[in-house]
């Protein structure tokens, strides 16, 4: 089997930067770390499973219903995903709301499921699912791990920097409340392509 | 009153391309001219404006807890509510389909103009997006639904109008060659949001 299956994905195609899929229902998880990791192993999971699911269909699915077909097979997990939050970890699944329900939606599951599992074998199917939804994971953590640690100075829910720095204990130091609001993930992935696009320059665009 | 609160509420408030981040992807990928823009925007006004309705009476009559209680009082303890991702993206899915099956029938020029983009609806996460919202807020009349919806694609209609405009003027400046295309697109959004969150502190 081809190694690219397990590379590309996280820089070359890596599908928030260069294929620009899959922000939708990512974005709004970042401010914390915790729930970027949730949100990061439940498209993993929900990606591969579908993928090997739907390769193993592939020659069964007449075309016209096929995006029916993957719709039904993908909401599928993400209603397992989220009975198995609830019924876990409520507070996590309360604070991802909806976000949970638009990993149905998400690009990515069904870009990777168009692109590659209708036409491949299930086992590398499963693969790159799998490596897609790792490489989306990665550019969510990184995302979180910035707006967490400068917006609320804490890593996990676990204070990072010292207290006795803040300003209301004698300190200099204050927390920038601008990373907490939506539009700075925006920015920071921004920046986060501005890097990618300066180290890898054949994918910068003309 | 309250209906107009809900309609400019949902269109500049909880705006669901700034607020929520939802419906990006297309948001991104189609918003490099005003006119296809627009053109997308429009469908997804009619399709959000349709499908929470038609979202709301399925959750309200056959998916939430005790719902089905009009059929026999003894099915008042069956929740549902569990299905009803699948349920609500079936409806999307199916409506869409028909829609695009309408429209290439009996108006062939708005299908060659909108064509494309009617199945690319059905993945869009802003109409998913609205009726899990609808879910979550519990939104308690039908009128509600329908103008909450209404006013979500309106929403998104401006949005992705203001940034294809956006975008075609940023054709003639000068962009780091790093930042070209996504990364000037992220931050553009990025600073857009930023702008609508002014009207945050309304009260409606």
């Amino acid at each position: 089997m081809n190694k690219d299956i397990y590379t590309k994905p996280f820089f070359l195609t890596n599908p928030i930067t260069v294929l620009v899929l899959g922000i939708c229902s990512s974005l709004a998880v970042t401010v914390q770390l915790k729930g970027a990791l949730v949100m990061a192993l439940s498209v993993t999971i929900v990606t591969a499973c579908s993928s090997l699911i739907l390769s193993l269909l592939r020659n069964t699915i007449p075309n016209r219903v096929r995006i029916i077909v993957q719709l039904v097979v993908v909401a599928m997990f993400v209603i397992l995903i989220d009975q198995f939050l609830q019924a876990f970890a409520y507070d996590t699944s309360k604070m991802l709301s909806v976000y949970i329900g638009l990993i149905i939606t998400n690009c990515i599951i069904m870009g990777r499921i168009e692109a590659f599992a209708l036409g491949n074998k299930p086992w590398p199917s499963f693969v790159d699912g799998a490596c897609n939804g790792l490489g989306y994971g990665m550019i969510l953590i990184i995302v979180a791990f910035f707006r967490e640690l400068l917006g609320s100075g804490t890593l996990f829910g676990y204070q990072v920097i010292p207290a006795s720095w803040y300003l209301e204990n004698g300190g200099w130091y204050m927390n920038n409340g601008l990373m907490i609001l939506p539009p700075m993930a925006l920015i920071i992935l921004g920046c986060v392509v501005w890097i990618q696009r300066s180290i890898q320059k054949e994918l910068q665009e003309k | 009153m309250e209906y107009l609160n809900l309609f400019i509420k949902s269109i500049f408030v909880d705006n669901m391309v700034f607020a929520f981040f939802l419906g990006m992807c297309s948001f991104l990928a189609v918003s490099k001219n005003v006119k296809t823009a627009a053109g997308l925007g429009l469908a997804v006004i009619f399709v959000l404006g349709i499908t929470l309705p038609l979202n709301y009476l399925l959750y309200e009559y056959i998916l939430k807890p005790g719902a089905l209680a009009w059929l026999n009082p003894n099915y008042a303890s069956i929740d549902l509510s569990f299905l009803s991702y699948i349920v609500f993206i079936a409806t999307i899915a199916t409506f869409t389909q028909i829609v695009e099956m309408a429209v290439e029938k009996f108006a062939p020029g708005l299908y060659n103009s909108l064509g494309i983009f009617l199945p690319l609806i059905a993945v869009n996460c802003a109409i998913l997006g609205g009726s899990l919202f609808m879910k979550e807020r519990a939104y308690e009349t039908l009128g509600e639904a329908f103008v909450f919806g209404i006013g979500s694609g309106v929403g998104w209609f401006l949005a992705i109008v203001c940034m294809a405009a956006i975008r075609e003027k940023l054709a003639y400046s000068k962009v780091p060659a790093g930042l070209k295309g996504l990364g000037i697109a992220f931050i553009i959004t990025g600073l857009m949001g930023l702008a609508f969150m002014s009207f945050m502190g309304i009260q409606l």
